[in-house]
């Protein structure tokens, strides 16, 4: 625990402390406490006002609604249908087909994306003309929104008026060109092809912060000791940057699990289902077929599989970074 | 002589490897560029020029699927809106959480730790669980087709890593600069208002940069909250303008291309923030 600040040790007031009686003291002492709690009520209340009323009360009635039959209409379900709708959903092959589709952009992300990020890094990491460019421009497509993002590849991967094809055409690899987004076998590829291009400068600049991190001193002793390059990446490097993938493979896993404006706005899920996520099969029940009682369910599952992974990942896998990585973000200057 | 040839071997490798880098890292620099600049050229050109001629320059160049979006009011309208939810959500949820962290970081009370972990449990939960709630309510609340609609939940969603950032920057600033404020009268308040927030400009600026961002990009909240088109930011219109000339493909990329200018011109201008803040929860581990 770290030691009281002076704010928690009042009166710290100047006057005639030394004139006062010891019970007068007291009473202010006590007055001191009143004030502090009255301050930090009023302190607290807005951010508090807003987190009860617009994330725990929807989060809670997202709960409560999970065991209703409900088309979404009036304020509370009435139509109890207990664990209908769970039961429902695991029997459902859409659902179903989410969770395997969300593994599937799991561990393309993992074996993919992330080597992707952590290799442009620690090559941008090296003194090369243009780095700074480099760093802004891989950077640059995590701040467009990601429905900018899916209309412009939805016309890029067009066969028709698209030039993905024709690009692959160009380097001699016609056999490779396919309707991309409107094949079952090839829109998820598609899709991860796309969430790479948006996303993987966020991870390559986390590495690249991570790297720089890194002591120079660790790297030269490894080198003056006469390890090689792979030698120093893998034994120095690599461990060194452990916390930096370690929360790098959790914004993926979490991202990976909620992704929905990508899909939405490349496919809608389909065709036929074939790209859709959690999140687009709960919009579908919810917002078309005014099923809010099963979408409801889904949004349960969607956030229960989030929450254990969240904290059976900081258990088991992030343990002593936690505190720096998700819940201590000191000294940001 | 033989040691001459050596070096020479070992500046003709270096520079070799030199090369071999700056191949793939303009390969990877093309992979991003190529799907913005296949955008840039085909909003000048036809749609018959596109199917005809995919590869080179228009010819002739037409300007006016450019021009068009531009001269529009819907887009401008459209500029406007996501400018004013940004800025709003992000002077609220910065207000909310300065003075949340503060308490957090410089107050000892009974239940603050539990109350923070209930703060940071925040960061785990999805827009997307709560969304269909968070419509009942809004609608129960008369919020619909009404900007707080949009800015209240952004608001209320970002207070988790905006409290964790402003916290962890309020708890850095020394006990001795609170003490000799209040040796000189100032109360909470004042300490939190003249001498705090001014000393933590670079982290406020940092927090601000990202409830912009977030919020110019969020596509779900106001998708389910606006119906009505003059309330519409950009994510939603640019999808609406795709769905509407689905098949007049060159106008809608030049939607989307003048629609991205605003967020890249932030870009340049924030960069630093907003790099900084992404990165400062990596690299503190």
């Amino acid at each position: 625990m770290r030691p009281q600040t002076l704010a928690d040790k009042r009166p710290a007031r100047p006057g005639p402390r030394r004139a006062r009686t010891a019970p007068e003291r007291e009473a202010t002492r006590r007055g001191g406490r009143l004030r502090g709690l009255i301050t930090v009520g009023l302190f607290l209340l807005p951010a508090l006002v807003l987190f009860v009323l617009l994330v725990l009360a929807p989060i809670m009635l997202a709960g409560y609604s999970s065991f209703f039959k409900w088309n979404g209409f009036g304020f509370l379900p009435t139509n109890f249908i207990g664990l209908d709708n769970f039961t429902r959903m695991f029997a459902d092959p859409i659902f179903l087909g989410d969770l395997q589709r969300g593994l599937l952009l799991i561990v393309l992300s993992l074996v993919v994306q992330l080597p992707l990020a952590l290799g442009l890094a620690l090559l941008l990491n090296q003194p090369l003309r243009g780095r700074a460019f480099y760093r802004l421009l891989f950077f640059a497509p995590y701040v467009l929104s990601e429905v900018i993002t899916g209309v412009l590849f939805s016309m890029f991967l067009s066969p028709e008026r698209g030039m993905a094809n024709h690009l692959l055409g160009l380097v001699g690899l016609e056999s490779l060109a396919s309707t991309w987004l409107s094949d079952p076998s090839t829109v998820m590829y598609s899709l991860f092809l796309v969430m790479t291009w948006k996303y993987f400068g966020l991870h390559m600049i986390l590495y690249l912060a991570g790297r720089q991190g890194i002591p120079k001193e660790l790297i030269e002793a490894a080198q003056l000791d006469g390890a090689s390059g792979w030698k120093v990446f893998r034994h120095v490097t690599l461990p060194l940057l452990g916390p930096t993938i370690r929360i790098s493979v959790f914004l993926s896993v979490i991202g990976a699990i909620q992704l929905f404006d990508l899909v939405w706005v490349l496919t809608e899920g389909g065709p036929i289902h074939s790209s859709e996520t959690m999140a687009v099969t709960m919009f579908d029940y919810g917002f078309r077929r005014y099923q809010v009682g099963y979408a409801s369910a889904i949004s349960v599952v969607m956030f229960l599989i989030s929450l254990v992974f969240a904290l059976g990942y900081q258990r088991f896998v992030m343990r002593r970074d936690t505190e720096g990585a998700i819940t201590g973000m000191r000294d940001l200057r | 002589m033989s040691r001459v040839s050596t070096r020479e071997r070992v500046r003709t490798e270096r520079r070799l490897r030199h090369l071999g880098l700056h191949v793939i890292v303009i390969a990877a620099g093309s992979f991003i560029v190529v799907p913005i600049l296949y955008g840039v050229l085909s909003g000048f050109k036809s749609n018959q020029q596109l199917s005809s001629n995919p590869f080179g320059l228009p010819s002739p160049w037409v300007a006016s699927n450019y021009t068009d979006v531009l001269l529009s009011p819907d887009f401008w309208r459209q500029v406007g809106n996501s400018t004013f939810i940004a800025v709003a959500t992000a002077v609220l949820v910065v207000g909310a959480s300065a003075m949340a962290g503060f308490v957090f970081a410089r107050f000892a009370f009974r239940g603050r730790e539990m109350m923070f972990t209930l703060f940071t449990m925040g960061l785990m939960f999805p827009f997307a669980v709560a969304i269909l709630p968070l419509f009942v309510l809004l609608r129960g609340l008369g919020l619909l087709d009404n900007p707080l609609g949009v800015i209240l939940p952004q608001a209320a969603f970002g207070l988790p890593m905006t409290i964790i950032i402003l916290r962890g920057f309020f708890r850095s600033i020394p006990g001795e600069v609170e003490e000799a404020a209040t040796l000189d009268g100032c109360s909470a308040f004042g300490f939190f208002w003249r001498i705090l927030l001014p000393m933590a400009r670079p982290a406020i600026a940092t927090v601000s940069v990202l409830a912009i961002v977030n919020s110019w990009n969020n596509f779900f909240l106001p998708l389910v909250v606006f119906n009505d088109p003059g309330w519409w930011t950009i994510p939603v219109g640019v999808q609406q303008f795709s769905g509407q000339y689905s098949s007049d493909t060159a106008r809608v990329l030049a939607y989307v291309i003048v629609a991205m200018i605003p967020a890249l011109a932030f870009y340049a201008v924030a960069e630093r923030q907003l790099v900084g803040g992404l990165t400062a929860g990596a690299t503190k581990g």
